[in-house]
């Protein structure tokens, strides 16, 4: 009993120093690019919420955000990307063709990066406003601190199966 | 200086170049496949023609296109569109568009190709920038380029299954290189 209290405990106090150390990989193909360089920039200043710092190493980050077009033929980068970040980690699709692909409905673009990965946060918008986007990060801290993003689903699933049996 | 590429085209080649035209301030003239290389060696090398900037060349699929008609009362109607029939045309054409920076210039070659039998000389000796946009030609309509340096797909990826601007392809349909198992969920 004491343990488990502990545990939650702890990891409680982990999730609150994830959701304010997001390190940000930005996976950027098309024009939402321009937005979230704007987000980025002082005037929205993602670095309000801990999250100022784009690492341009997948190794080195724990958010991807996933701005713009993924073609299929991106697939299999995208997903290589996903796969060397270290858990836990998160997925942000920003704008409406990372999210559903958008009026790409052709035989060249993915219908969504969760076809790939899963995404816990999309931001719908073509392109999204620097608004949206900070409201999507709040969802996602807010996501991050109870523990419901898919890699943290994931691992605590994994735990229960190693430890139940 | 509108007709004189084109009269001189004529007459020195004569057979080869099938019909000119020049609506609309373009002047085109379609040539015979056999003759095209030496009928681009002429326009790159010539003095008088010195087209020396390709600005492109794609390929068109005439599949299922309608000629339009239009009502000779109608102000829309402009008398010089040739009123062809479709049958008789051959389904894709090649479509060079030569440049000359020297005379100010430009010119549109057009080489009809039959379906069955989808081979073009390639230009990309004459002109290195036509190397990668013969490849795009390749990539999206399957037009093989005979004696082009590294015919592969541009575009798509190697595992893709025919050429995505035809007519006939479905332009939805996908066809994935990687999707995930959705168990997350």
């Amino acid at each position: 009993m004491g343990l488990e209290i502990t545990t939650t405990r702890l990891e409680d106090a982990a999730n609150w120093g994830r959701k304010f150390s997001l390190f940000t990989y930005p996976f950027v193909t098309a024009c939402c690019g321009m937005e979230f360089m704007s987000v980025a920039a002082p005037k929205y200043d993602i670095a309000r919420f801990g999250a100022e710092f784009p690492r341009f190493s997948p190794r080195q980050s724990d958010l991807l955000m996933v701005v713009g077009t993924i073609t299929e033929r991106q697939g299999p980068v995208l997903k290589r990307v996903y796969d060397q970040m270290a858990e836990p980690k998160w997925v942000i699709a920003f704008g409406v063709c990372a999210s559903t692909g958008g009026f790409y409905q052709n035989y060249s673009a993915m219908p969504g990066a969760d076809q790939v990965i899963p995404v816990d946060v999309y931001i719908p918008g073509c392109p999204p406003r620097p608004e949206q986007v900070l409201d999507a990060l709040m969802l996602l801290m807010k996501k991050v601190q109870e523990g419901r993003g898919h890699s943290q689903v994931r691992h605590k699933r994994e735990q229960l199966v190693r430890e139940g049996g | 200086m509108a007709r004189r590429v084109l009269d001189a085209l004529t007459a020195r080649f004569g057979d080869a170049i099938q019909s000119t035209s020049s609506d609309y301030g373009d002047e085109v003239a379609v040539v015979r496949r056999d003759k095209l290389v030496e009928v681009a060696r002429f326009l790159r090398d010539d003095p008088a023609m010195a087209f020396n900037l390709p600005c492109y060349c794609t390929c068109i699929d005439y599949l299922g296109l309608e000629v339009l008609t239009v009502r000779p009362t109608s102000p829309l109607a402009v008398p010089s569109v040739p009123a062809r029939p479709v049958d008789d045309r051959p389904r894709f054409a090649m479509v060079y568009e030569l440049r000359s920076l020297v005379h100010k210039h430009r010119i549109r070659i057009k080489v009809p190709l039959d379906e069955n039998d989808l081979v073009v000389p390639s230009l990309s000796e004459l002109w290195p920038a036509f190397n990668w946009l013969e490849r795009e030609v390749y990539d999206m309509y399957g037009v093989a380029f005979e004696g082009h340096p590294d015919l592969r797909r541009i575009y798509m990826y190697e595992e893709f299954i025919g050429h995505p601007l035809r007519k006939d392809y479905p332009k939805e349909r996908r066809q994935p290189l990687v999707r995930r198992e959705w168990t997350d969920e």
